[in-house]
C-alpha cells in the first residue's frame, strides 16, 4: 500500500471522534431524505396497491331507491367496467358498556361470493353466511377500539328495530381507510365504525327486496370519469341520486390523499432544507479541517507532490468521511423510513406494507453531501496549495493584533488575560467565527423549525375547536327534520341551548373551476358556531350571500361581489347563482356558509334542521347518551372533546411522529457541529495551549481559553438561530399547504427554549470531550515536534 | 562508493549545481515590511559540502528555501543546471523539488502517522531513481528501527529519519535547515556524519544551515550572512571529519 494511502488511513482512525462528528451531520442530513422521501414512496406506493387488490371503486353513487335491473343499463354506460350494487344506511348502535351513542354504517355484502368493488381485507373470522340475517362483519379498528372479537354481540337500531347482531368477522376495506362520520371532520373510530352485514338481511330490514340505495362503478382505462358521472346521474336522478362522486372526492380517499399530500410536502421540504443545512455545514467543517492541514501540504509540495496529488490525496480524506455519514445515513434513513411506514401503515390499517424505497432519494442524498465536502475541500486545498511551501509549512503567521477598544477601555483593564485572549482570537477571524456561529445557528433553527409544528397545531385546536365552537355537542339527522326538533332537542336531559344548522352538499362553479364540497347554513345570530377569522374576529353570516374561507375563493377564482354558481345536490337540487358578501381566513377545510334561511329558501323547503348544535350540562352527559340511542333520526353525534382527540391522533400520529423523528435529527446535526468546531479549535491551538500550560496556566485557565471562545460562538449563535428557526417555519407553513389544512406559524417560547437548551447540552457534552483531550495534551511532544 | 549518474566535468573545475544572481526577499505582513535578504549571489559546485552561517535573522532559511524552489524571490533569479528555477512553471518547480532536492529541517517533519520506513517511502514512491528505504535507512545507521513511529524516536533519531527521507531519491542538492538546531551535541554529531557520509557516498552538493560555527570546519566552504547579504565565503583548505567536531 503506498505510504500516502496508509498516512489517510491512519489519520482517518486518529481523528475517528471528528469523523464521526462530521458523519453525525452527514448522516443526519442523507437519513433525513432517505427516511421521508421512502416513507411516503412506501405509502403512496402502499395505498395503491392496496386499492388495486381490492378493486377500490372509481365512481360512488348514493340514492334513495332503485330496482335491480337498474345495474345493466348503468353497465352500459360507455367507459364503465364493473358496477356493484349495495344497501347502506346509517343506524344508531349499542355497545355494551360504553355510554355515548356511537354511529354504524351499515353497508351490505353479499351472502355468497366476494363483492366485484370495494373488496374486504378479512382479519379475522369469516363473511356472513347465507341465511344468517344476525351476522355482523365489523371494521378493524372500531372493533378494536371497543375491544369486539368474532362472537362477540352488539345491538342496533335498523329501520325502528332494535337487533342484536353477532360478530363474525372482522375486515378492512380499501374504502373506509378513514371512517368518518357523515358531517364529522375527523374519523373517530371509538363513536363511528362500519358494519358489514348480509345484502338479504338488510333488504328484509329497509324494506329494499329487489332494490339498492348506493352504487359504485369501476371504470376501464381512459374512461373519462367526468362524463360517466354525468351519465350515472341522468339514470339516477328519477331515483333520488345525491350526485355520484368520483374517487377523488369519496371521503376517505379525499383524506387520505389529503394526509399523504400533507406528509409529502412536509417531507419534502422539510429533509431538503434539512440537507442543505447539513451540506453546509459539512463544508464549513471540512474546510476548517483541511486549512488546519496546511502545514502538511507544504511538506507535500517540498517532497515534490504536485497539487493534483495533494488534492487528490485529501479528496480521498474527506470523501472517506464523508462516505461513513453517508452509509450510515443511508442505513439509518432506511430503517427509520420502515419504521415510518410502519407507524403509517398500522395507522392507516393497510392490511399489507410495500416499502421499496427506490434509488431517488440514496442517490440524491449522497451527490448532495459529497458535492458539498468536495467543495469546502478543494477550496481549502487550494487555498493551502497556492501558496509557497516554505509559506505553507510556517504556522500561520502571527495575527497582527492590533490595540483596539480592548485594551483602551476600562473593560480592557478589567477583563483578565485569557479572557483577552478569547476575544482576540474571535475579532482575529471574523469569519471563520461568523461561520461556526452560523452553523450553530442553522443548527438550532432546525430545531425550532421541527417544534414549531406542534406549536401550531396546538393553535389550530385551541382556535378551531374552542374559541370557534362553543357547543359541546353536535347531532347529526338522518333527514331534515321539522324546526319543531329543535324543541324537542331543548327539553332532553342535560340540554342547555339548542341552535339548529343546515349543511347540504353542494358544487360550486365559476366558469370552468368547480369546487364539490359542502354549505353550511347558519342561523343569523349563532352564538355557538362562531365563524371565527384567524384574526380572531368572529364573522356574522349577513343575509343574503356566501360567506366563504378564502381557500375555497382562491380555488373559484372569486372576490366578494362575484357571484359562484351553487349547485345543491340534495332535494330537487335547485342551482343558481349566489354572491359573495364576504372571505375569512381559515386552517382546517374549505368552508362556505349562508344564512339558514336563504338556504330553505334555494331548496324551497319550509324551516327544516338536519343538525343542532348543543350547549350541554357535562356532568349529566350520561342521560342524554342514553336518550340519544334509542332516537332513531340521529345519525351522527359528534363530541367536541372527542373531536379534539381525534384531530390530535390523526396529526400527532402522523405528522408529529414524523416530526419527531426529524428532531433527533436536527439534535445530532447540532451536536456534530459544536463537537467540531471544538475538536478543530483544538488541533489549531494545541501548541498555543500547551505553552500556556507550560508557562504556568491551569488546566482550567486553558480549557477556559479554548471552550471559552467555542462557548462565546455558541450564544452568539443562539438569537441567531432562534431567528433562523422562524424564518424557515415561516417558508414551511407558506409552502404547506393542502385543501384540508393551512399551518399558521406560531412559535411559542418553549420551542425556542428547547432548541436553545438542547444546543447548549451538546455545546456542553462537546466541551467535556474536548476537555478530556485538553487535560491529556502531551506538553512536551507538543513543543517539541511541529506539526 | 556511489556516483552521481552525471558524467564528470572534463576539465577539472567543478561543475556549478545551484546558482543564485542578485535574490531579494521582502516580507509583508500587514504594514510591516521586512528584507530578509538584500542581494545575494551565490554558486553551489557539484559534490561540495557549503555551511551556511549567521546570526538568527540573518536570512539563512530564506536563501536555502528560495534555493530549493520553496519559496520565490521578490527579485533575483536561480539557476539549477543552467535552467532558471524561479521562472519556472508549476509543474517544473514541483518536479525540480521531486528529483533533485532534497530537504531537512530543523524541526524533522516526520509525518508523525507513519513509521520511519513509511516516512521514507512517501518520497521514493514518487522519485526518478530512489534507493530502496531500508537502504537509505542504514545509510544513516537506523536500520534497526525501521518500524517505528516517529514518536517512538529519539529527536536526533528523528532528524536521522528526515535525512534518509531527504537522500533517499538520490537528489542533486541536499539541503538542511540546522539539522542540529535541536539537538544535543553528541547526537548533532551523529547527524552530521550522516550527512557527511551522504555527499561523500552519493556527491550530492550538500548545503547546511547551523549558527554555529564549530561546524563549519567540517565543509569545503564557509558561508556568512548578516543582515541579508553574504560578508564572507572561506574555502577549508580541509574538511574536519565530524566525528572530530566538538561544542
Ligand atoms: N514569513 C515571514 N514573514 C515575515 N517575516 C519573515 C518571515 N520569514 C522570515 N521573516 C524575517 O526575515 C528575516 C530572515 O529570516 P530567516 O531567513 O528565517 O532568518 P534565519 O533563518 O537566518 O534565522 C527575519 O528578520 C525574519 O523575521
Ligand atoms: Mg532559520
Amino acid at each position: 500500500m503506498r505510504a500516502l494511502n496508509r498516512k489517510l488511513l491512519r489519520d482517518l482512525w486518529r481523528l475517528r471522534g471528528q469523523v464521526l462528528a462530521i458523519a453525525m451531520v452527514v448522516a443526519s442530513g442523507v437519513a433525513v431524505l432517505v427516511m421521508s422521501v421512502s416513507a411516503i414512496e412506501a405509502l403512496e406506493e402502499t395505498a395503491q396497491a392496496y386499492y388495486e387488490r381490492y378493486r377500490f371503486a372509481d365512481v360512488f353513487a348514493g340514492l334513495k331507491r332503485a330496482p335491480q335491473r337498474l345495474a345493466h343499463r348503468i353497465e352500459a354506460i360507455p367507459g364503465v367496467q364493473a358496477v356493484e350494487t349495495r344497501i347502506t344506511k346509517l343506524a344508531m348502535l349499542d355497545i355494551p358498556g360504553f355510554d355515548e351513542p356511537v354511529i354504524g354504517q351499515l353497508v351490505s355484502i353479499p351472502e355468497r361470493g366476494t363483492p366485484v368493488l370495494n373488496q374486504l381485507a378479512l382479519r379475522e373470522g369469516r363473511f356472513v353466511a347465507p341465511g344468517r340475517v344476525d351476522e355482523v362483519v365489523l371494521s378493524e379498528p372500531f372493533a378494536e377500539e371497543h375491544g369486539l372479537r368474532p362472537g362477540d354481540h352488539l345491538k342496533a337500531i335498523m329501520n325502528g328495530n332494535k337487533r342484536t347482531l353477532e360478530v363474525v368477522g372482522i375486515a378492512l376495506s380499501p374504502e373506509f381507510v378513514y371512517a368518518i362520520a357523515p358531517g364529522a371532520l375527523m374519523p373517530d373510530d371509538l363513536r363511528f365504525g362500519v358494519l358489514w352485514i348480509g345484502r338479504e338481511a338488510l333488504e328484509a330490514a329497509y324494506d329494499l327486496d329487489g332494490a339498492f340505495n348506493d352504487v359504485s362503478l369501476s371504470l376501464l382505462r381512459g374512461a373519462q370519469v367526468e362524463t360517466v358521472i354525468e351519465r350515472l346521474d341522468q339514470l339516477l336522478d328519477r331515483y333520488g341520486g345525491i350526485g355520484a362522486i368520483a374517487r377523488a372526492d369519496q371521503v376517505s380517499n379525499w383524506f387520505l390523499m389529503n394526509e399523504i399530500e400533507q406528509l409529502k410536502t412536509a417531507a419534502t421540504i422539510l429533509p431538503v432544507i434539512f440537507l442543505a443545512v447539513a451540506a453546509f455545514l459539512t463544508n464549513m467543517v471540512l474546510a476548517r479541517l483541511i486549512a488546519a492541514e496546511r502545514s502538511e501540504i507544504g511538506l507535500f509540495k517540498a517532497f515534490g507532490y504536485g497539487n493534483a496529488w495533494i488534492g487528490w490525496h485529501y479528496v480521498k480524506m474527506v470523501v472517506a468521511m464523508t462516505a461513513v455519514g453517508i452509509v450510515i445515513g443511508w442505513g439509518v434513513g432506511a430503517l427509520f423510513g420502515r419504521l415510518n411506514t410502519e407507524i403509517y401503515a398500522e395507522f392507516y390499517r393497510f392490511p399489507f406494507l410495500y416499502y421499496r424505497p427506490g434509488p431517488a432519494a440514496f442517490a440524491i442524498g449522497a451527490v448532495v453531501s459529497l458535492g458539498a465536502s468536495l467543495v469546502g475541500t478543494i477550496g481549502a486545498v487550494r487555498q493551502a496549495a497556492t501558496l509557497p511551501p516554505a509559506e505553507a509549512m510556517r504556522p500561520p503567521a502571527p495575527p497582527v493584533y492590533e490595540r483596539t477598544w480592548l485594551s483602551a477601555t476600562w473593560l480592557g483593564r478589567w477583563l483578565d488575560q485569557p479572557t483577552r485572549i478569547i476575544l482576540r482570537q474571535i475579532s482575529r477571524w471574523p469569519v471563520r467565527s461568523a461561520l461556526t456561529s452560523t452553523g450553530i445557528a442553522l443548527s438550532v433553527g432546525v430545531m425550532v423549525m421541527a417544534n414549531q409544528w406542534t406549536d401550531s397545531i396546538n393553535h389550530i385546536i385551541q382556535v378551531y375547536f374552542y374559541e370557534a365552537q362553543r357547543h359541546h355537542m353536535a347531532v347529526g339527522l338522518v333527514e331534515a327534520q321539522s324546526s319543531t326538533a329543535v324543541h324537542e332537542f331543548e327539553r332532553m336531559p342535560a340540554v342547555l341551548a339548542v341552535e339548529p344548522m343546515r349543511i347540504v352538499s353542494v358544487d360550486f362553479s365559476k366558469g370552468t373551476r368547480k369546487h364539490r364540497g359542502s354549505l353550511a347554513g347558519m342561523v343569523p345570530v349563532t352564538r355557538f358556531n362562531l365563524i371565527y377569522d384567524v384574526s380572531g374576529q368572529v364573522i356574522q353570516v349577513p343575509p343574503g350571500g356566501l360567506v366563504l374561507g378564502t381557500k375555497l375563493a382562491e380555488k373559484l377564482g372569486v372576490g366578494v361581489g362575484d357571484e359562484v354558481f351553487v349547485e345543491i345536490l340534495e332535494g330537487r337540487r335547485p342551482a343558481r347563482p349566489v354572491r359573495v358578501v364576504r372571505l375569512f381566513e381559515t386552517y382546517i377545510g374549505m368552508p362556505a356558509y349562508i344564512d339558514i334561511r336563504v338556504l330553505e329558501d334555494l331548496l324551497r323547503e319550509r324551516p327544516s334542521v338536519e343538525y343542532v348544535n348543543l350547549l350541554i350540562d357535562e356532568a349529566a352527559e350520561k342521560e342524554l347518551f342514553a336518550k340519544l340511542k334509542d332516537l332513531p333520526e340521529v345519525s351522527a353525534v359528534m363530541l367536541r372533546r372527542a373531536a379534539v382527540d381525534t384531530f390530535r391522533k390523526t396529526m400527532a400520529e402522523t405528522l408529529l411522529i414524523y416530526i419527531g423523528f426529524f428532531s433527533a435529527f436536527a439534535v445530532a446535526l447540532g451536536f456534530g457541529v459544536v463537537y467540531n468546531s471544538a475538536r478543530i479549535a483544538l488541533s489549531e491551538r494545541g501548541r498555543e495551549l500547551a505553552t500556556l500550560r507550560v508557562l504556568g496556566f491551569s488546566r482550567m485557565e486553558t480549557s477556559y481559553i479554548l471552550l471559552g471562545e467555542v462557548g462565546l460562538l455558541v450564544c452568539a449563535g443562539l438569537p441567531l438561530g432562534c431567528l433562523a428557526g422562524g424564518g424557515l417555519a415561516w417558508m414551511i407553513t407558506t409552502a404547506f399547504e393542502t385543501e384540508l389544512y393551512r399551518i399558521p406559524l406560531v412559535v411559542e417560547a418553549s420551542t425556542y427554549g428547547t432548541a436553545v437548551l438542547v444546543a447548549l447540552v451538546a455545546t456542553v457534552i462537546s466541551a467535556a470531550l474536548v476537555r478530556r483531550r485538553l487535560d491529556r495534551l502531551d506538553l512536551i511532544a507538543v513543543l517539541k515536534t511541529r506539526e | 562508493m556511489t556516483f552521481s549518474s552525471k558524467a564528470q566535468d572534463p576539465v577539472d573545475r567543478p561543475r556549478v549545481t545551484l546558482r543564485a544572481e542578485a535574490l531579494t526577499k521582502i516580507y509583508r505582513t500587514g504594514e510591516v515590511e521586512v528584507q530578509a535578504l538584500r542581494g545575494v549571489d551565490l554558486e553551489l559546485f557539484e559534490r561540495e559540502l557549503v555551511v551556511l552561517l549567521g546570526a538568527s535573522g540573518s536570512g539563512k532559511s530564506t536563501l536555502l528555501n528560495i534555493l530549493g524552489g520553496l519559496d520565490v524571490p521578490s527579485s533575483g533569479r536561480v539557476f539549477f543546471d543552467g535552467t532558471d528555477i524561479t521562472a519556472s512553471e508549476e509543474s517544473a518547480l514541483t518536479r525540480f523539488r521531486r528529483d533533485h532536492v532534497g530537504f531537512v529541517f530543523q524541526f524533522y517533519n516526520l509525518i508523525p502517522s507513519l513509521t520511519a520506513r513509511e516516512n521514507v517511502a512517501l518520497v521514493t514512491e514518487i522519485a526518478a531513481h530512489p534507493m530502496a528505504p531500508d537502504e537509505a535507512l542504514e545509510m544513516v545507521g537506523l536500520g534497526e528501527r525501521l518500524d517505528h513511529f516517529p514518536a517512538q524516536l529519539s529527536g536526533g533519531e528523528q532528524q536521522r529519519v528526515a535525512i534518509a527521507r531527504a537522500i533517499a531519491k538520490r537528489p542533486n542538492i541536499l539541503l538542511c535547515d540546522e539539522p542540529t538546531g535541536a539537538l544535543d551535541s553528541a547526537t548533532g554529531i551523529l547527524v552530521l556524519e550522516a550527512l557527511e557520509q551522504v555527499n561523500r557516498e552519493i556527491g550530492t552538493t550538500t548545503a547546511v544551515i547551523t549558527h554555529n560555527t564549530v561546524i563549519g570546519d567540517m565543509a569545503d566552504r564557509v558561508v556568512r550572512l548578516a543582515d541579508g547579504r553574504i560578508v564572507q565565503i572561506t574555502a577549508n583548505p580541509r574538511r574536519r571529519p565530524a566525528c572530530e567536531l566538538a561544542w
